[in-house]
């Protein structure tokens, strides 16, 4: 069958299929930067979102490459691996958070310091995202958009139907708006019953009771004395508190799910990220008509902040640097933010973009964030990836069994010790 | 003389590739990961040395408490079910039932199924409100409860459940098998001295199954260490943590909590009653073979 003659010829056939190709390529100029990017934006309003920043890539004139990944965790997993592996993407997504700090150490990132300098970061940019980009005097990441994890979302017909008429300003006003929605045979508080979702709704109550300083103190520092204090401890039993304010279907439900039962007027309250906003968009609901958004009680609550960025994983290869630093300049232009958290639900990482296209929602995080002094990272900005699963962990066995508070408060206080 | 010398280097020779990848990648590997539970390794191995501390910070850690625990109520109950059930149905297949090759066929199904598709479905049997719970109120019985797995005491049980209707098919064949070696002559004798059916199995066959048995608690075994499917595709070690195993604290540490050190370590704690397991047995035959 395979005599040499018709290897022979297959191999005529082969090389006269690839010779045309060759020289077109050779002859031409030098080729478009080409990257491929890999990320997590797959639903619906986050592929319209990240459709912009490829539109936006090619039209400076590169070729952008799709790799679209469902869920955080397995796409940032296989961007390691790549990256170990030795073929790493051109670029990835990681949230803003210390989820690449250890690939930086390993001296496995190129950076963006020749950008950060044009555009003067050090005075542009908010402190908690510097504090996860910047690593040794080198910047690590191009910040795409600013999530704020914390707003409390309500229905407005279910604040009529309860007979509320204005929004809660402290942590009693809150449970008394709680227990008026029950009565009303409301959900009070809408609840996604998963890991990740109870630490978000932990991290609004400590910061809405515990300020700033407390906050800080025990995310940023994991200053023990403060995860022992009773203020702490306060804090723990408020949280525990809603647990009897949220209806018996919430374990395992998706946030988007807790967000159509405020979006249909079951439920009252969530406590969730801008990206809840999307949500109600879809249903053809209006901020401030329909349901309503506050980042929090006070006018001095801090402001918990995370986001998307982009890391670019060391190469020398001279095409794929090109390809990273258009990357980079096209992504940090404030068209192009405006355009991307429009669609995403977040808010442009420069404050001088336009805002006067953005939701009225996305307008008051926009006036908070000029602020600086409610700035603040949400616990992945302070904690590293184990530090914030394992204290994730304890917060979910506290929210659904019955284990007391001194042992929820010792547990968060070993997670947080290593 | 040639042939010969070849005849006798030939199985060493075929036998070669599999003592080579046990020895590289399974030693080798366990080492490997011995060595990395006393490093500091986060996202990357490391050779910053950290003594015992891995350990200290795996056994202060709540959820690791737990997953061990449930390991342990699941390791039991999930082996004596399946023995017993398997056992059972070797013995009424063995009676010339009806049907048999089918009826085997019905049994082992399972076992070769994914758990990843079949944890799904078994979702939907016990979620409340739909499946087993829906179906009985619908017949009627207004007030039937079915929560387990959304129940903080009784998740864990209706992995247990999932997991026996799966592998007792295989516990099933193998005892067949065993079953079928048993000399036809020892029923008739006992027949014939009046002995009941149910004693000739309890204190005659399943005395003689005894290699049959010790080989499928081995393999039963080696499936309680490793669960994990089945938890992630019913409950993904909820709801809390409350179902929550070694085997998904080690994946998660490694892969999504950027851990290597402390999964190693978990690793390691894992392997230790796997080898307590092990060494008896080792012993027990070495002695066998001096004697």
């Amino acid at each position: 069958m395979f005599t040499p003659r018709t290897l022979a010829t297959a191999c005529a056939w082969l090389g006269l299929a690839v010779m045309p190709a060759a020289p077109a390529l050779a002859g031409s100029a030098p080729a478009s930067p080409k990257a491929e990017v890999i990320h997590w934006w797959t639903s619906g309003g986050e592929s319209a979102a990240v459709k912009q920043v490829a539109q936006a890539y090619r039209d400076a004139g590169g070729i952008w490459i799709d790799t679209a990944i469902a869920g955080g965790d397995q796409s940032r997993a296989v961007t390691i691996n790549r990256i170990i592996g030795g073929d790493p993407p051109t670029a990835a997504q990681f949230n803003t958070s210390k989820q690449f700090l250890d690939v930086i150490e390993a001296g496995m990132l190129n950076n963006v310091d020749e950008l950060a300098r044009a555009q003067n970061w050090d005075q542009m940019l908010p402190t908690p995202i510097i504090d996860v980009i910047k690593v040794d005097g080198h910047y690590y990441a191009v910040p795409l958009n600013i999530h704020m994890q914390t707003w409390f979302w309500y229905s407005k017909a279910a604040f009529r139907k309860a007979g509320i008429t204005q929004e809660p300003s402290s942590m009693s006003e809150f449970f008394a708006a709680l227990d008026k929605l029950k009565a009303a045979g409301i959900i009070p508080l809408a609840h996604g019953g998963q890991s990740w979702q109870e630490t978000v709704l932990f991290s609004a109550i400590l910061a809405n009771m515990g300020g700033k300083e407390l906050y800080l103190r025990a995310m940023r520092d994991r200053d023990q004395a403060t995860l022992l204090s009773p203020a702490f401890r306060q804090v723990l039993l408020a949280f525990k508190r809603l647990k009897s304010y949220v209806d018996a279907g919430a374990p395992g439900r998706n946030w988007n799910d807790a967000t159509a039962l405020v979006i249909a007027g079951r439920a009252g309250f969530q406590v969730m990220g801008d990206w809840a906003k999307g949500e109600f968009t879809n249903a053809g609901q209006v901020a401030g008509q329909h349901y309503g958004c506050m980042a929090g009680f006070g006018a001095s609550t801090p402001y918990l902040i995370q986001g998307d960025v982009f890391v670019f994983p060391r190469t020398d290869d001279a095409q794929a640097v090109r390809a990273q630093q258009l990357l980079a300049n096209v992504v940090s232009q404030p068209g192009l933010q405006v355009d991307f958290s429009r669609l995403k639900g977040s808010i442009p990482i420069r404050l001088d973009a336009d805002a006067t296209e953005l939701d009225l929602c996305a307008q008051k995080g926009i006036e908070i964030m000029k602020d600086r002094t409610r700035q603040a990272g949400v616990t992945e900005v302070y904690l590293r990836p184990d530090q914030n699963g394992a204290m994730q962990d304890v917060l979910t066995a506290y929210w659904n069994t019955n284990m007391p508070v001194e042992r929820a408060q010792k547990s968060i206080a070993n997670a947080l010790k290593y | 003389m040639i042939s010969l010398r070849a005849h006798k280097i030939s199985p060493h020779l075929a036998l070669l590739p599999m003592a080579l990848t046990a020895l590289v990648a399974y030693i080798g590997g366990a080492l490997w990961t011995l060595r990395t539970s006393f490093t500091a390794s986060r996202t990357f191995p490391s050779d910053d040395f950290i003594g015992a501390a891995q350990y200290v910070r795996l056994f202060d850690n709540e959820r690791w408490l737990i997953s061990l625990h449930n390991l342990a109520v699941y390791g039991v109950l999930f082996i004596v079910a399946c023995m017993v059930l398997g056992f059972l149905l070797a013995a009424f297949i063995d009676q010339n039932v009806n049907g048999e090759g089918f009826l085997r066929t019905v049994f082992l199904y399972p076992y070769a199924m994914s758990f990843v598709a079949t944890g799904l479905v078994w979702q939907w049997l016990l979620a409340p409100g739909a499946g087993i719970e829906g179906a009985v109120r619908r017949l009627g019985f207004e007030n039937f409860r079915f929560d387990w797995i959304i129940d903080q005491e009784m998740v864990i049980y209706t992995i247990v459940i999932a997991a026996v209707w799966q592998a007792s098919g295989l516990v099933m064949a193998m005892m067949l098998a065993g079953l079928r070696g048993v000399d036809p002559e020892i029923y008739k004798a006992a027949r014939l001295d009046g002995i009941p059916a149910w004693r000739v199995y309890l204190q005659i066959v399943l005395p003689m199954l005894g290699a049959t048995s010790a080989t499928v608690f081995l393999l039963l075994c080696t499936a309680v260490v490793k669960l994990y499917d089945a938890v992630v595709a019913m409950t993904g070690g909820g709801p809390g943590t409350a179902s929550e195993v070694p085997a998904k604290f080690i994946m998660d540490h490694l892969f999504l909590r950027s851990n290597i050190g402390l999964a190693s370590a978990g690793a390691v704690t894992l392997l230790i009653p796997v080898l307590a397991l092990l060494a008896p047995y080792a012993y027990a035959r070495s002695r066998k073979k001096r004697a």
